[in-house]
């Protein structure tokens, strides 16, 4: 398929399973013979077959997945436009430092004085974190934005608790995302969902009918999943602390706010940060997530331990027998496990270093001023791709969006054609579909995120598509509903799946 | 779009059929076109009470996940298995093979708070639909 100045083709593998590949007595690995003594595991606990693995070569079992990692759809091979998700780009210089010796050979139990540069790191990007929301107080356990969302919340809850009060209810507009409600049910807390106005912002109105004496907080996404700035937040705040109530941030889209606007000084409370999206470490499968959260300054005792402290030089830490940090006079840095009021450990040692590595050097490498810029330029290409599908695909809530566009599937539905047939039929031109079905005020929506790295012929080949799957849809709708065609397989029945699910191979 | 005009119903997309003792409660044919493919439900077991506007049960799609609240209190004299066990049969028979969960009435008078099929129908041309 030629689109723009790109020939286009649909995945074109076939990849039997390795068990399906299996030959009766054929070896990958050979281990030595057990001369031993006989295992002690009761006989009633141990196996009487042997496991059953595939059996197959190591150079088949290279092949296998080899071929599977070249199916592999990811930022580094096509657009990515995946609405909420911020898919950036990540920078090669991320990795390279990340593989310095000093950061990826180290063991988390190694002794301090010997780690001093990776303690360092930590701290200083806990203050960059801090800088950029406006906040006082970082931790960087959370492995992902909900593990960070759980870190707030509980936090919220310990500081509550620390108050003698008893309150039941967090407030949650329906445009959150999922995991909000989610985070606070976990916590213990009772969800109250909000209806967002007309504008499809929070209005102070409305939420002064819910906020309660027993409301604990409220958690709030700004900008939120329609990409809308939620423009009352100052008189938003206000009432929820007025209220007695703490103000939860969803940093997820931060990568509009970065270097414009510090969530503190909007009243935010608590606020998480999405390391794998605003500061472009990998997402998913390319590397684990890193969910940072940062705190107002009352809120800094109840922090997961260990905090990191940095002790100045020339003091009495780094004399005689302190820690081997080079020159007298530079600061030490220490790990402080000595905090009575903190929720404790929310993971294992200090969260995914690794993630952290890679944040302070885009941090690092942006500046102030290029983090601003990367904001407006997310922005800008948001908008772009709005102004050119505009006259194509209804978009229900238009005005002021700022780092993504949601359009909906009002103008196909008279063709017969839904957002599910939209996104399949963009898999035929060789992009994955944005995310489809979210925002839920939004029927059909249609959420596409295309970050500040693209080109504008990267975005123009992306809307030349959309523009054509809309001019097919009124001419041949038929198309739409059986796309995907291009690829390996055709449209699977998610239903199917969903109702009928099949975990694991079947013998 | 299928309202049948016997039927009362509830701004959160529930129908209710009733006899002023008992009510047979499902979900409207705009919900389940809404929702796309369903194919997760989970109802309460027989007994269980609740209040007007309690969640009784979740309906999952291949879009989304949803709570269904109660749109009048009542106690469960029954549940409908066999929409638990083949979901699709929400989207194809909303009010009639689809029919969720029958309730013995709390306050029969929260029926007046119901919507004729009229109403509905103009509620949903307000909501935008």
């Amino acid at each position: 398929m030629k689109n723009g100045n790109l020939t286009r083709s649909g995945i074109q593998f076939e990849e039997p399973l390795l068990f399906e590949n299996s030959t009766p007595g054929r070896k990958g690995c050979s281990f030595p013979t057990w001369k031993g003594k006989k295992h002690d595991i009761p006989p009633a606990l141990a196996r009487r077959q042997p496991a059953r693995l595939p059996e197959i070569s190591e150079p088949e079992v290279i092949r296998h997945y080899t071929r599977l990692s070249q199916w592999n759809f990811s930022i580094d091979t096509n657009f990515y436009p995946l609405g909420s998700c911020t898919m950036k780009y990540n920078p090669r210089l991320n990795e390279e430092v990340a593989r310095y010796t000093g950061f990826a050979h180290v063991h988390p139990l190694q002794p301090q004085e010997t780690v001093q540069g990776c303690l360092q790191l930590m701290y200083e990007l806990e203050r960059y974190l801090a800088e950029i929301s406006g906040l006082s107080a970082v931790t960087l356990q959370p492995a992902a934005g909900a593990h960070g969302e759980l870190t707030g919340i509980l936090i919220m809850q310990a500081y509550l608790q620390s108050k003698g009060e008893k309150r039941r209810k967090i407030l949650i507009p329906d445009s959150a995302h999922g995991t909000n409600p989610a985070t606070a049910a976990f916590g213990g807390f009772e969800v109250v969902q909000i209806r967002t106005g007309r504008d499809g912002i929070l209005t102070p109105e409305v939420l002064r009918e819910y906020m309660k004496p027993d409301v604990a907080g409220l958690m709030l996404t700004n900008p939120n999943t329609l990409g809308l700035f939620e423009r009352q937040i100052l008189e938003v705040t206000g009432i929820v602390h007025e209220g007695g109530g703490l103000v939860y941030g969803d940093g997820a889209n931060m990568n509009a706010l970065m270097g414009k606007a510090k969530p503190g000084d909007l009243g935010i409370d608590i606020l998480h940060f999405n390391l794998h999206k605003t500061f472009t470490t990998p997402h998913g499968g390319g590397g684990p997530g890193a969910g940072p959260v940062a705190v107002k300054k009352f809120l800094e005792p109840f922090l997961p331990v260990p905090r990191i402290n940095m002790l100045p030089g020339g003091g009495a830490a780094s004399a005689g027998g302190g820690p081997a940090s080079g020159w007298s006079g530079a600061p030490t840095y220490a790990l402080d496990f000595d905090q009575a009021q903190s929720i404790g450990r929310v993971r294992a040692f200090f969260g995914n270093f690794g993630m952290l590595v890679r944040a302070y050097t885009y941090i690092r490498e942006m500046g102030p001023d290029g983090l601003q810029r990367a904001s407006e330029l997310a922005v800008l290409n948001a908008n772009y791709i709005k102004a050119r599908l505009l006259p194509h695909y209804h978009l229900p809530f238009g005005e002021g969006t700022l780092h993504e566009a949601v359009f909906s599937d009002k103008k196909q539905k008279d063709f017969h054609v839904s957002t599910l047939d939209i996104a399949k039929r963009l898999i035929d031109y060789g992009y994955h579909p944005p995310t489809i079905y979210f925002p839920l005020i939004v029927f059909g929506a249609l959420m596409i995120e295309p970050t500040e790295t693209e080109t504008k012929s990267t975005l123009d080949q992306f809307c030349d598509a959309m523009i054509a799957i809309a001019q097919e849809a009124q001419t041949d709708p038929e198309k739409l509903q059986k796309a995907p065609h291009l690829s390996g397989h055709r449209r699977l029945d998610e239903a199917k799946a969903a109702r009928e699910l099949k975990v694991r191979y079947q013998f | 779009m299928n309202l049948p005009e016997d039927l009362k119903y509830s701004r959160e997309h529930e129908w209710v059929k009733s006899d002023g003792k008992t009510a047979t409660i499902g979900i409207t044919d705009y919900a389940q076109e809404r929702l796309g493919e369903i194919v997760f439900v989970e109802l309460p077991n027989d007994g269980e009470e609740f209040e007007k506007d309690e969640t009784f049960g979740v309906v999952e799609s291949v879009k989304s996940v949803n709570d269904i609240y109660a749109p009048v209190s009542g106690r469960v004299i029954e549940s409908n298995d066999p929409v638990v066990e083949t979901p699709e049969i929400l989207n194809e028979d909303p009010y009639a093979e689809g029919w969720l969960i029958k309730v013995e009435l709390t306050d029969p008078r929260e029926l007046k708070d119901l919507m004729s099929a009229k109403e509905y129908e103009a509620f949903l041309k307000e909501e935008g639909e």
